[in-house]
């Protein structure tokens, strides 16, 4: 599995670049310009992260997330999903952000080819913030009933946390 | 507002549960422990960002959002009927999906908004439609090519081969869109109107 998914990267690198000199589009031009956008995009995520990440250490460090975890742990158990993930899949609905500071922890902590660790990997790469979502799309619509819009995104949410934690079992 | 309550929670469960464990003293180095993994996390995805952004650019401009979207045409037909007849909200739908499959999420969340306005015409009284919940249950469900930031925050831990999770971020993703749609098709039935 390791030697296929080394190589899909570069590949991606390549064939866009390609095609891009293909179109005759200036393209080490448009990759500098992405790349300034890029920037500004991690100097606005700074703040954020230093701030969730002070909270996050603190819940760690004073054994709150342990208290989550051991809280929500028979009914993780029993969708075989990591206890220790538990903060993560609470807040990862709710803030990008706040997420990506919990899985960080959670991969520095456990270490990251460790189960839990390839897990909150996988969680974070293939859910999104649901309430974020939501309220951006609907509230630009004047949309105000959204009837069964939350219920359907959380199943969708809820099968990727088991799923994520399905795979990494079965793929590592 | 509500980060504002999720960050004092925070900080006063920590502070509640540091009282019963007894570990005030490590609570009060996490504080400044905390804001300098702060920094150092971002300074590690700051060239994974600017990396992938960058490709992103280069695709959209490309023209290889455009090939996929018309290779996304019969599915989206399907599950959002109105498009058919507007082709306008086929553009941005189309544009939506992509930009979130290539982890454009500043491309792909004005496209949404625009395929959501669209949609919103054919709803009254402000009350979502079908077609309306189907399109935030696949934007949740996220389906993305290459997670850049994850990958990023994995090989800054150490990780020599980061991108060795994609197989199973595609097989979650590509399921909690499935199973999300589906739920939201059989609510839908279900739900009075």
């Amino acid at each position: 599995m390791e030697k296929i998914t080394d190589y899909i990267v570069p590949l991606l690198l390549l064939g866009c670049s390609a095609w891009a000199l293909r179109k005759k589009e200036n393209t080490y031009e448009q990759l500098l310009q992405g790349g300034q956008e890029g920037l500004k995009l991690v100097i606005s995520l700074i703040p954020t992260l230093v701030m969730l990440l002070t909270a996050v250490t603190m819940l760690r460090a004073s054994g709150a997330m342990e208290l989550i975890g051991s809280f929500l742990a028979p009914a993780f158990r029993f969708f075989g999903i990591p206890e220790e993930t538990a903060l993560l899949v609470l807040i990862r609905p709710i803030s990008g952000s706040a997420a990506l500071a919990v899985g960080t922890e959670l991969m520095a902590e456990h270490g990251v080819n460790s189960l839990v660790g390839r897990t909150a990997a996988v969680m974070l790469g293939s859910t999104e913030t649901t309430f974020y979502t939501i309220s951006v799309y609907f509230g630009a619509a004047g949309i105000k009933k959204t009837r069964y819009t939350l219920p359907a995104a959380l199943i969708a949410d809820f099968t990727g946390f088991f799923i994520a934690s399905l795979t990494v079992r079965l793929f590592f | 507002m509500l980060m504002s309550y999720i960050w004092t929670a925070m900080i006063a469960l920590s502070l509640l549960a540091a009282v019963v464990t007894g570990r005030g003293g490590e609570l009060a180095s996490a504080v400044s422990q905390g804001a300098q993994a702060g920094i150092t996390l971002v300074i590690s995805l700051a060239g994974s960002i600017c990396l992938w952004t960058g490709v992103g650019r280069l695709m959209e401009k490309a023209g290889v959002t455009g090939a996929l979207s018309r290779l996304l045409k019969p599915l989206l037909g399907r599950l959002f009927p109105s498009s058919r007849q507007d082709p306008q909200l086929a553009g941005s739908l189309s544009a939506n999906v992509c930009a979130n499959f290539l982890g454009l999420g500043n491309a792909a969340t004005p496209m949404g908004i625009q395929a959501a306005q669209r949609l919103a015409r054919r709803s009254r009284d402000g009350i979502a439609t079908d077609e309306l919940c189907r399109l935030i249950v696949l934007n949740t469900a996220s389906i993305q090519l290459i997670p850049a930031t994850v990958a990023a925050v994995r090989s800054s831990l150490g990780c020599s081969s980061p991108f060795d999770i994609l197989p199973a971020v595609w097989v979650t993703s590509l399921c909690s869109a499935g199973l999300g749609v589906t739920a939201a098709w059989i609510i839908g039935k279900l739900w009075k109107k």
